[in-house]
């Protein structure tokens, strides 16, 4: 169904898509949404041949606003750089789709809406979802928009999750994959830095055991928390040091006191705030749960290179050289086991001091070197 | 684009439309060349990450990586032919990357320098100490060729690994000739040499012994 938010850019499209009957989506769970909404944007113009769809796969809070400018926030969309006229992803050339996934909070069906069964929110009776889920929701989209193959699927992090669950679970849609600063399993570390973040929210007193809607509550310290202990993952020490070092702020001495006495302490208290005002407190418990079960060799018998059996696809690793949170070791097992899938893969390592992040950020050589991927791709599937 | 003249040869022993891996692709050069005009399927492995993104953004399929650590992750016969060209002599393990090279690939090409050229031996013998040449210029203690060979050498060790050696090619002043890889003449004459290689079963696959279905893996491709 369209929907009339304003549209800063003339080719974009804000809409959504609303699934209802029973069993509209059947998650790995084994549970079922018999209602389930998916809030997508388009940018660009889908040619006669629906040969040009490109999907982009968000990571962990972001969401469908992948080059427009995003109502809540005012700020522009994630992958803004990568996104627009004459840009890696042409919106002159393709038809880019970018949906919230399920379990998110930025208009798709997720724990804070309506339980159609009680009339009350979810809360934590909404089901655990999966990757696969995500995707899942993904294909419905794609299918309702009558489009057989995409011409890519696009994503870092959990993002790039998405994408090999694409691989592995839809080969026969891809015409191409990026899977970019990602892995295929969640480590025990990005596990535990998940839980440190879930247990922040449940220890917020405002949590409610989830049911904080209901009662007129936010637990937004809990979520700050979390939101300030995960950004740390996604930059590096070498960025840290270099934007902030020990500078103070706003003061010329320590304050013996336990203010934001450091620039660095400031600025994670910002991302904080600024986080609480547009993500929703159990959203995130969901979602980073997803991650954490997220692990696509378990799938496929053990063996990550089973998982890839089908593929046809072209497929572009990519990952960061200060990205310790999904570190180059990852992208690597990645590529051992599409060679011995026999796969067409590519893979670049991108040396940047910026962190996790590095994928958002303005890197030219990054541009450079997907341009080149895609427009191959574009050329080798007769898109002009 | 016009590729070095060793490129050119090994190039044209490839047949068209065949599944080709470059070992050491550098800027991929040779694999546009081959994917361009000779409709090959064609991927690599690079060293350098300024090589692989080369690649990446000339739209070739290249992956970063080492002859000595990533060869293991390909399936058996996965390639028509492995390309390793001027490589052999800077891994750590050249007889395992060889034997690697004709696992995967149903042909491999391979070019080599030879440490048994007559400048060498003079330089050698003359001086008494490491030979310095245009071909190979780095001092004894900055060079990335650990394991320098001679044509004969490299015959041999093929042999020793149960390959045939196709085609032996001589490099020098410019000028490739076809050889005999045993040649004592070669051995002295070549520059470098350029050997095309094939497991013994697989060659007598190929003569029509047996009709040995491709593996599933690059029947898919």
């Amino acid at each position: 169904m369209p929907d009339d938010r304003a549209q800063p850019q003339p080719t974009e499209r804000t809409q959504t898509l609303r699934l209802a009957g029973p069993r509209a989506l059947t998650l790995d769970s084994g549970q079922v949404l018999d209602e389930v909404t998916i809030a997508y944007n388009t940018y660009g113009e889908l040619n006669a041949a629906r040969s040009n769809a490109i999907f982009l796969c968000h990571a962990l809070t972001g969401d469908q606003h992948a080059a427009s400018v995003n109502p809540l926030t005012g700020r522009s969309g994630w992958w803004d750089l990568m996104v627009g006229p004459g840009k890696v992803f042409d919106t002159n050339r393709f038809f880019v789709i970018s949906s919230n996934v399920i379990g998110g909070c930025m208009g798709t069906t997720g724990p804070k809406d309506i339980d159609p069964a009680t009339g009350k929110p979810y809360g934590l009776t909404f089901p655990v979802i999966t990757i696969r889920d995500m995707v899942r929701a993904q294909v419905l989209l794609v299918d309702h928009l009558g489009i057989a193959e995409l011409l890519c699927v696009a994503g870092g992090s959990m993002g790039g999750m998405q994408v090999l669950e694409w691989m592995a679970s839809f080969p026969e849609r891809l015409v191409s994959a990026m899977p970019i600063a990602t892995a295929a399993k969640h480590s025990a570390q990005n596990i535990a830095f998940h839980e440190v973040g879930r247990q922040a929210i449940m220890a917020d007193p405002d949590w409610r055991g989830g049911h904080y809607l209901t009662d007129g509550v936010f637990p937004s310290k809990g979520l700050a928390v979390a939101r300030m202990a995960a950004h740390i993952t996604y930059l590096s020490e070498a960025a840290l040091q270099r934007k902030f070092g020990r500078e103070l702020q706003d003061r010329a001495t320590v304050s013996y006191a336990f203010d934001a006495d450091f620039q660095v302490e400031s600025y994670l208290r910002h991302q904080g705030r600024s986080f609480v005002e547009r993500f929703d407190a159990n959203s995130y418990l969901y979602i980073t749960r997803a991650m954490d079960y997220f692990d696509l060799a378990a799938d496929h018998g053990g063996q990550l290179s089973q998982a890839f059996k089908w593929l046809k696809a072209r497929v572009c690793v990519a990952s960061f050289t200060s990205d310790w949170l999904f570190p180059t070791i990852e992208a690597k097992r990645i590529v051992h086991a599409l060679n011995a899938a026999a796969a067409n893969v590519s893979f670049v390592e991108f040396a940047t001091d910026t962190g996790h992040d590095a994928f958002l950020l303005n890197i030219p050589e990054m541009f450079t070197t997907f341009r080149g991927f895609i427009d191959a791709v574009a050329a080798h599937r007769g898109v002009k | 684009m016009t590729l070095r003249p060793e490129l050119r040869i090994i190039a044209d022993m490839v047949a068209d439309g065949s599944r080709v891996l470059d070992v050491g692709c550098g800027d991929g050069d040779l694999l546009q060349h081959l994917a361009a005009q000779r409709k090959v399927d064609a991927r690599g492995i690079e060293l350098s990450q300024a090589g692989v993104n080369a690649c990446v953004a000339r739209g070739l399929s290249v992956v970063q990586g080492d002859a000595d650590s990533d060869l293991a992750d390909y399936p058996d016969s996965a390639f028509d032919y492995v390309i390793l060209s001027q490589t052999i002599q800077a891994t750590r393990l050249p007889r395992e990357v060889l034997r690697q090279i004709a696992r995967i690939g149903r042909r491999g090409i391979v070019s080599t320098p030879n440490f048994a050229h007559w400048r060498m031996r003079l330089q050698l013998l003359s001086r008494g100490r490491m030979p310095v040449t245009e071909a190979l210029p780095n001092a004894w203690h900055d060079t990335p060729n650990i394991h320098m060979c001679s044509v004969r050498d490299f015959a041999e060790m093929a042999e020793g690994l149960e390959l045939t050696i196709e085609r032996t090619v001589s490099l020098s002043g410019g000028k490739a000739r076809d050889v005999k890889p045993l040649s004592p003449r070669a051995n002295i004459f070549s520059e470098a040499a350029i050997f095309l290689i094939a497991r013994k079963d697989e060659r007598r696959r190929a003569n029509g012994g047996e009709t040995t279905a491709a593996p599933s893996s690059a029947a898919r491709r």
